[in-house]
């Protein structure tokens, strides 16, 4: 395991877990057991059915990241952690959102959206319906964007991490 | 084959001996093949008796303990076991009962989320699903129990997977079973880079202690330990979890650090410019206020679970793996390379300086005074074989246990440290008893523990398991009395239990025993000669000792190591 002190506060850690039932209560019991502290946490199956993958951003300002990764070890379920730098992983997160949109001001947002990449999913009489996938800051700067048009419902996934395609021999267990 | 006679068959494949446990409606079906089994089963009187005696019978043999008891209050009645083998590294192994798969979720009758309950509390848990999964679970528990860092495991068996009247039941047996824990590998194998850093330090070091944890004992690494201080020149402290992992007769022997350590042994890694953590943790009982513990010390530690390494105190080298294999390889390192030449007589001679100044002591008895607790644990010591095993509740009495008997040899003291379950001693030392019949096993209790667990005389009364129990007995809660008189300004808040009942001598005599009642410390040698005597039955001794002695040296809670409070008549002695 790489335990080289990283200064930023936030880590995304990528765990690979057994697919088994309650690995997922394992995994946030330990967290709450040992006061650490999680900002996202998303959990899907792998291409093998045999495992899921959790990725969890974790706050290095509970506890430092070494001790998070050794407990998280610990967990007879969890096969292999990963950790991923920042410059080493492609991360992305999708936000669904309906906003308030009278039909003046359905250009303007439409106009938002192209620029961020987003697509719309649906119009109603004075809303609409969005979708967003991106870098998580990329994402904020879209929410913050929408606020003052009125955001009814906002959806966020969490953050999902990936290594970067030359880096899959680094950090890492 | 169905699910029941499996897992009972399974428990044989793993060697087991012995089980104790207690049974009901969820559980059943697997006690039906008991009968037949070769494993003498314990019939407890209470789940957490059941749990207590598995880990005693841990403790002792180092092979796993095994419980077993039925869904519901009985699972949550076990809790505590698990919660203390897990504090205390204990390779244990639960089977307890669950309401039928499909009931699972409803609040069907004695259900709990026992797996959920126990999460925390164990190395791992399982629930069974499926009758034909039984064996490899089994296998995998007692895999996971026993190997790496010790612990507890849990098996939740649903009723119908192992009711013979239930086709979910109906297996297949196969001897040819393979563990599935793709997660799971323990790094056993030593790093020879960090065994070279290591040595390194020590060949450099002018004041170095052995700081001994009860990894020492959960390894085997007894006889490496000794083969290295004994090498290096190097003296030891055993913690209250490594008691007799080092011989407390040996000339290294600084005895026990921490709380209610010595003065010498505590000292010594206050003052120390090097520590050799050896399966030990940094306890909060060892260290006192953290960022006054060992402030000069460069530290080496030896683990088996990498977690522990640097989660309370970062370690100069950290050589991470099995303790034994890392003792072996430092003493290899440094037989063939040398010890080094750096002179310790000086801090050879403030250790003996010490020892002379500050030596385990307490007020000598004079007449008219109550009985002395201290001198009990003497008179014990003094008056029971070498092999004895002692097993000790959690308060004053198990310190002085601690602290006034002589561990000769590895594995004769058990109790609970990390957790400090009261009423961990009767069970224990049944458990103790159970794995080795020919030995003398006294429990040392106090009188708030006995009320606890006593029960499990009755156990070992029927079951013809004759331990001896010593009641250090002074009518309260003593520790926390201590508390509140060194801390509270004598403001004694719910500590005293009562001076004349239970009478523990009929109370003992009700449950089989032999009960012996002693207020005279002139009774106090003859009284234990007697006990000595009985094998056909526990007995209980009854010792009516001071309420007002406490437990010395002591480090208040929250002070550094360096503040250790020393017995008043010790006060005025130079440090």
């Amino acid at each position: 395991m790489n335990t080289q002190a990283p200064d930023y506060r936030y880590h995304t850690l990528v765990v690979t877990v057994e697919n088994k039932s309650g690995v997922l209560a394992r995994v946030a019991s330990l967290f709450a057991r040992r006061a650490f502290n999680i900002e996202s946490l998303a959990v899907a199956p792998t291409d093998d059915e045999l495992f899921s993958r959790i990725t969890v951003v974790v706050d290095l300002e509970s506890a430092p990241l070494d001790q998070i990764v050794k407990q998280l070890d610990k967990l007879v379920n969890v096969v292999e952690i990963r950790e991923l730098y920042p410059g080493h992983a492609v991360e992305r997160e999708l936000m669904l959102v309906t906003v308030s949109a009278e039909p003046d001001r359905r250009d303007e947002i439409v106009e938002h959206l192209d620029r961020a990449g987003g697509k719309v999913l649906s119009v109603g009489t004075d809303r609409m319906m969005l979708s967003l996938v991106g870098l998580p800051a990329r994402v904020d700067e879209f929410e913050d964007l929408l606020r003052p048009y009125g955001i009814v419902e906002l959806q966020r996934t969490g953050r999902v991490a990936l290594a970067t395609l030359d880096d899959h021999d680094g950090p890492g267990r | 084959m169905d699910g029941g006679r499996a897992l009972i068959r399974a428990l044989e494949n793993e060697g087991v001996e012995v089980m104790f446990g207690l049974p009901g409606g969820a559980i059943l079906p697997v006690y039906d093949p008991i009968i037949d089994s070769s494993i003498r089963h314990i019939l407890v009187r209470h789940e957490q008796g059941a749990g207590h005696m598995a880990e005693g019978y841990a403790h002792a043999t180092g092979r796993p303990g095994v419980a077993m008891v039925t869904s519901g209050p009985a699972a949550t009645n076990i809790v505590t076991p698990l919660c203390d083998a897990y504090m205390d590294s204990v390779p244990m192994v639960v089977i307890t009962g669950q309401v039928p798969t499909g009931a699972i979720g409803t609040d069907a009758f004695q259900e709990c989320d026992t797996t959920g309950i126990t999460q925390s509390i164990t190395k791992h848990n399982f629930l069974v699903t499926e009758a034909q999964d039984i064996p490899r679970t089994i296998k995998e528990a007692f895999h996971i129990a026993t190997t790496g860092r010790p612990g507890p495991v849990l098996v939740d068996i649903p009723k119908d997977i192992v009711d013979p009247g239930n086709p979910r039941s109906a297996m297949t047996w196969t001897d040819d079973v393979t563990i599935d824990l793709p997660g799971y590998n323990p790094q056993t194998e030593v790093d020879p880079e960090a065994i070279r850093a290591a040595a390194e330090l020590i060949r450099a070091s002018e004041r170095p202690v052995l700081y001994v944890g009860g990894g020492i004992l959960k390894a085997r690494a007894a006889d490496a330990l000794r083969e290295l201080a004994e090498l290096t020149g190097i003296s030891v402290v055993t913690t209250l979890m490594a008691r007799g992992a080092f011989p407390d007769g040996h000339d290294l022997c600084l005895g026990m650090p921490g709380m209610h350590g010595n003065f010498t042994a505590v000292t010594a890694m206050q003052e120390s410019d090097l520590l050799i953590a050896l399966g030990a943790r940094f306890d909060d009982r060892v260290t006192g206020r953290l960022d006054g513990f060992a402030p000069d010390a460069k530290i080496v530690h030896a683990e088996i679970d990498p977690a522990e390494i640097g989660k309370v105190r970062r370690p100069d080298v950290a050589i991470q793996g099995d303790v034994r294999l890392a003792i072996e390889a430092l003493v290899a390192e440094l037989a063939t390379n040398g010890t080094g030449d750096v002179d310790r007589d000086a801090w050879r001679s403030r250790l003996s300086g010490w020892q002379e100044r500050f030596p385990l002591a307490y007020e000598q008895w004079v007449p008219g005074d109550p009985l002395k607790p201290q001198y009990v644990i003497e008179c014990l010591r003094d008056s029971t074989p070498d092999d004895t095993i002692v097993a000790s509740g959690v308060g004053q009495h198990q310190m002085w246990a601690s602290q006034y008997w002589k561990f000769d040899h590895p594995y004769t003291w058990i109790n609970s440290g990390g957790l400090g379950t009261m009423g961990f001693s009767i069970p224990a030392a049944i458990g103790a008893k159970v794995a080795f019949p020919d030995r003398m096993v006294w429990a040392v209790d106090g009188d708030g523990c006995f009320q606890m667990t006593a029960q499990e005389l009755v156990t070992a009364t029927v079951e013809n398991i004759p331990i001896k129990v010593a009641l250090l007995n002074n009518s309260y809660l003593g520790m926390v009395r201590q508390w509140q008189e060194m801390f509270y300004e004598e403001r004694y808040s719910e500590v005293f239990l009562s001076k004349d009942v239970p009478d523990y001598k009929m109370w003992a005599e009700s449950m089989g025993c032999v009960g012996i009642r002693v207020d005279d410390p002139e009774e106090v040698e003859s009284a234990i000669a007697k006990a000595n005597e009985i094998d056909d039955r526990p007995v209980v001794i009854d010792f009516r000792v001071d309420a007002a002695e406490k437990v010395y040296p002591m480090v208040p809670s929250g002070a550094t190591n360096s503040e250790l409070v020393v017995p008043p008549f010790q006060q005025d002695q130079p440090r």
